[in-house]
Formats: C-alpha cells, sequence, structure tokens
C-alpha cells in the first residue's frame, strides 16, 4: 500500500510539469499566472505562421539528418571492428569511443569552439552536424556492438566457408542481424540531435535549430506564449519515438536502455 | 572522433596556456597558473564545493524517489502494469530537456502553480532559488535512477526474500540486509548519471537561478579567459574519472 503510494507519488512528479506546460499551451493571456482564467487556441494560429519557428525545425531536421547519417556510417564501422576484429589499440578505441557521452556537454561544446575558431572554420550547419555526430556515433556504436557481441563470429565464417566473399556475407549474413538494433540506434540518434542544445550553443553560430530557438526566446516575456505551444508539441512528438521503440522491441526495456545509455550525451 | 579527440585534447592543453592581461589574447606558453588562481580564488572554491554538494543531493533525492516505482515495478506489478510504467517512465527521456526545464521555470515562478498550491497552507514555494534548482535536476535525472535500479531489482532471486523471511526477518530487516546490498551496484549506476549530468549541467542553473555552479562559471569566463574555464573543466572530469573507477570497481557497469 504504502509502496503503491510512493510509486504515484513519484509518477505524479514525472507527469504534472509536462501537464502544466501543455496547458499553458491553451492560455490567452501573455502573462504565465496560474490558475490560467481564459483558454484559447490562438497561440496556435501565431506559432504555425512563425517564420523563425519553420527555419529552425528545417534546420534542425536537416542535422539531425546529417548527424545521424554520419552516425550510421561511422557507428556500424567502429562496431564492425572492435567485435569482429583484433588490432593494436582496440580497448583504447572501445573506451575512447564513449568519452563524449561520458563527459559533460559543455566540455564537448568548448572543446569543439576551440577547435574550430582555431582551424578558421565558420560556424553553421557543418559544425552543428559534427557537433552532433560525436554523440550520435555512440549510440549507433552501442546498439550495433550489443547486437554482434550476441551474434556469433561463426556465422560470417559459415558464410564464407561456403563461398561467399565478405560484400555478400555482409550483404545477408551480417546486415540482416543489425537491422534492428541500427534502426533504434538511428531513432535515437536523430531523436538526441533533434533536441540537443549544450553542445549546438557552442557550435551554431547565428544558426538557430529549434532548441536555440527555444532558449533565445525563453527571455523574451512577449514570446512565451508561443514558447508554450511549441512545448506541448514537442511533448507530443516524444511519444512517437517511444512507440516505434516500443514495435520494434516488444521489450521495453531495450528501448529504455539505449535511451539511458544515449541521453546523458545531450546533457 | 578524431575531430573530438583532437578538440578534448587542445582544450587540455589549453588549460596550461595564459590570458593577456591586455589584449585578453591567449598565449601559448606553458604556465600552472590557472590552476593557482583557482585554488587560490575562494569564489571558484565556493562553485565547485556548492556544485559538488547538489550533485550529491540531487543523488540522495533521485535515489528515495526512484526506489519505490522501481521496486513496484520489479516486484509487485503485473506484467502488464509493468510494461506500462516502463513507458510511463522512459517517455520523459525523449521529451525535450528545455521543454521540462522551462515548464518548471513556470512552475516555480511568482504567480507560478507552486505558490498557489502551497499558499492555502501557508507556505511558499522554493522560487528561483538553490532549492528549485534541486528540485529542477531531481526531475531532469530521474528516469536516469529509475531504470537501472528497476533492472537491478527485477535480478532478485526471489528465493532469497524468501529465504530470509522463512529465517525470522522482518521486511525492513530484509530490506536492509538483503536487499539494499543487491542493489547497491545498480544504485551506484544510476548515480553515475546523476552526479555527472548535475555537474556539468550550464543551462538549467542559468534558467532557474542567478547562483553560480560550476557550468554556469566556465560558460561565463569562456570569452575573456579561455584557459582559466579550460582548467575549470578539469574539476568536473578529475571527480567524474575518479568516480568511474570507484564503480568500476563496484561493479556498477554491469547494471549501466
Amino acid at each position: 500500500m504504502l509502496l503503491r503510494l510512493g510509486a504515484l507519488a513519484t509518477l505524479a512528479f514525472i507527469y504534472v510539469p509536462l501537464v502544466v506546460i501543455g496547458l499553458y499551451a491553451f492560455n490567452a493571456n501573455v502573462t504565465q499566472g496560474w490558475p490560467i482564467e481564459d483558454f484559447s487556441t490562438r497561440w496556435w494560429r501565431v506559432a504555425y505562421e512563425d517564420e523563425a519557428i519553420r527555419d529552425a525545425i528545417v534546420l534542425s531536421v536537416v542535422a539531425a539528418l546529417g548527424a545521424t547519417a554520419i552516425a550510421l556510417v561511422l557507428g556500424t564501422l567502429a562496431s564492425l571492428a572492435v567485435s569482429r576484429y583484433e588490432f593494436f589499440g582496440r580497448d583504447t578505441i572501445s573506451f575512447l569511443v564513449l568519452l563524449p557521452i561520458a563527459l559533460p556537454g559543455i566540455i564537448t561544446g568548448l572543446s569543439l569552439q576551440a577547435t574550430f575558431q582555431n582551424a578558421g572554420i565558420a560556424f553553421g550547419l557543418l559544425t552543428i552536424i559534427v557537433g552532433h555526430a560525436t554523440f550520435c556515433i555512440v549510440v549507433v556504436y552501442n546498439n550495433a556492438l550489443a547486437r554482434l557481441r550476441r551474434v556469433a563470429g561463426s556465422f560470417e565464417e559459415a558464410s564464407a566457408d561456403l563461398g561467399a566473399d565478405s560484400w555478400q556475407t555482409f550483404r545477408h549474413v551480417t546486415f540482416p542481424a543489425l537491422r534492428t538494433p541500427l534502426l533504434a540506434g538511428s531513432l535515437l540518434a536523430f531523436a538526441l540531435s533533434f533536441d540537443e542544445v549544450v553542445v549546438t550553443i557552442f557550435t551554431s553560430g547565428a544558426q538557430q535549430t529549434l532548441p536555440i530557438w527555444i532558449f533565445a526566446n525563453l527571455s523574451r516575456p512577449r514570446e512565451l506564449p508561443i514558447v508554450n505551444v511549441v512545448a506541448l508539441v514537442l511533448i507530443l512528438a516524444s511519444t512517437i519515438p517511444v512507440y516505434v521503440a516500443q514495435r520494434l522491441s516488444r521489450d521495453p526495456t531495450a528501448a529504455a536502455a539505449p535511451a539511458a545509455a544515449g541521453a546523458g550525451a545531450k546533457q | 572522433m578524431v575531430v573530438y579527440l583532437g578538440s578534448l585534447f587542445v582544450l587540455l592543453l589549453a588549460a596550461f596556456w595564459e590570458t593577456n592581461e591586455f589584449t585578453a589574447e591567449v598565449v601559448h606558453t606553458f604556465t600552472l597558473d590557472n590552476f593557482r588562481t583557482l585554488w587560490e580564488r575562494d569564489v571558484y572554491r565556493d562553485v565547485a564545493w556548492r556544485t559538488i554538494k547538489m550533485a550529491a543531493l540531487v543523488t540522495v533525492a533521485d535515489a528515495v524517489l526512484a526506489f519505490p516505482i522501481a521496486y513496484y515495478m520489479a516486484r509487485v506489478a503485473s506484467p502488464r502494469a509493468r510494461n506500462l510504467l516502463l513507458v510511463a517512465v522512459v517517455m520523459p527521456l525523449w521529451a525535450s530537456y528545455l521543454v521540462k526545464t522551462y515548464a518548471w521555470r513556470t512552475m516555480l515562478a511568482n504567480q507560478g502553480i507552486l505558490n498557489w498550491a502551497l499558499d492555502p497552507i501557508g507556505l511558499n514555494g522554493p522560487g528561483y532559488s538553490t532549492t528549485g534548482l534541486w528540485l529542477v535536476f531531481t526531475y531532469l535525472w530521474l528516469p536516469f535512477m529509475i531504470l537501472p535500479l528497476y533492472a537491478g531489482l527485477e535480478r532478485i532471486q526471489p528465493s532469497l526474500l524468501e529465504a530470509s523471511a522463512d529465517l525470522g526477518a522482518r521486511p525492513g530487516r530484509t530490506f536492509l540486509r538483503v536487499v539494499l546490498p543487491l542493489v547497491f551496484p545498480a544504485l551506484v549506476a544510476g548515480s553515475l548519471f546523476t552526479f555527472s549530468l548535475t555537474l556539468g549541467d550550464y543551462i538549467a542553473p542559468g534558467l532557474i537561478t542567478s547562483e553560480q555552479f560550476i557550468g554556469t562559471v566556465i560558460y561565463s569566463i569562456r570569452g575573456q579567459a579561455l584557459p582559466l574555464a579550460a582548467a575549470y573543466t578539469m574539476v568536473p572530469i578529475t571527480i567524474m574519472v575518479v568516480y568511474l573507477l570507484i564503480a568500476r570497481r563496484l561493479g556498477a557497469f554491469e547494471n549501466l
């Protein structure tokens, strides 16, 4: 009984803020007082017509797609190398790949900013993508590696014994085994990149991704009603990856584990 | 990867450079002055100490809040309810970090829901104070504590609890002597997240309070004194490396 109460209290703690901000999205007033006196959907129209938001969403999607694509290629290659081959420095690599999620994002951001500046690279889409790719790679790598450890290398050896060349083996044996973890990994990578703000502040220059747009507008009281609308849309959108991950794995912990491992990256 | 490691290296190196006092340009000469400044100036020590205390308190609060629900999911709930609860716990992890912090900013405001709810019983909400920030951090990192704890609790053999009860231990004693030691590595695994995430964060402190923390200081001095900022990052880096080594000793890595 006491246990159930405790569990319920924690659950309420988790969801009350999300519900409150959801209600504010329908607040007619510009001021953010509670209780809400007038409800209206007028800010939805304003938000929908706001070009800065639209540009920010497009930039966020493009950056997330770019970072996910890089992560898919490099993360898969790294996981294959670490799981299937013995080579000098293998343990070091498997440790170093994890660094971007083990260290606070401010350190990643600061060091990337200093490097780009020293190298004379202009801040923009490219630097945003590179910044995001650092932690997206980890996510894909982790997911792929976990699967590769469970699928024995002997399948690949059997394939080679039966006369397949290495491309055929990858195409017909390795890749089918990796499809689900790669999908789950890219889903998470995309979501993390789309939401990233800590590193992006350092690498975006004058460009505004959606989180940067939110961050910039939090200090403008007149814009808060629109921020509320965007916030509710983002909360609702976050159920999509949860649903897809559920469908992918049928096992919620499988969706939880990479989320827990990866979400450290965005901070 | 090369870009990342290279950048990290440059940052570590920058900690040993100095800033020209007149031009504010970074001069590439080797010096330990940055570390001496950090050690001798009270501000930096106070801020570091405040941040570490905050990280510890957040970790404790998260452990206390996470335990009942993790225990309920792992040992009491039906498979269906467990599934739903897991989704309910995971969902906020995918929701935007900024949105969650902003939601708390609204709730903690003077005219916000917390003051409104506490007013009838004659209390005031914490407002934009260090306590308020503690609540926000506790909220943000809670799922990171629940998930490893749940996994750890689920692995405990029911027969161990029965054996303890058969041997005459009351539930409280069983909890202290059997359950707690068995889930301790999982608890450490969860604390890795709550601790490191609190140490490095600069956005939530900036949005919630005017009090300074390691992250906000690094962020604000990086413009004029990059070497000093770089040297200051050594504080969270060192703490996390030591923490990781201890955690590995305690077997927390199997629980990540």
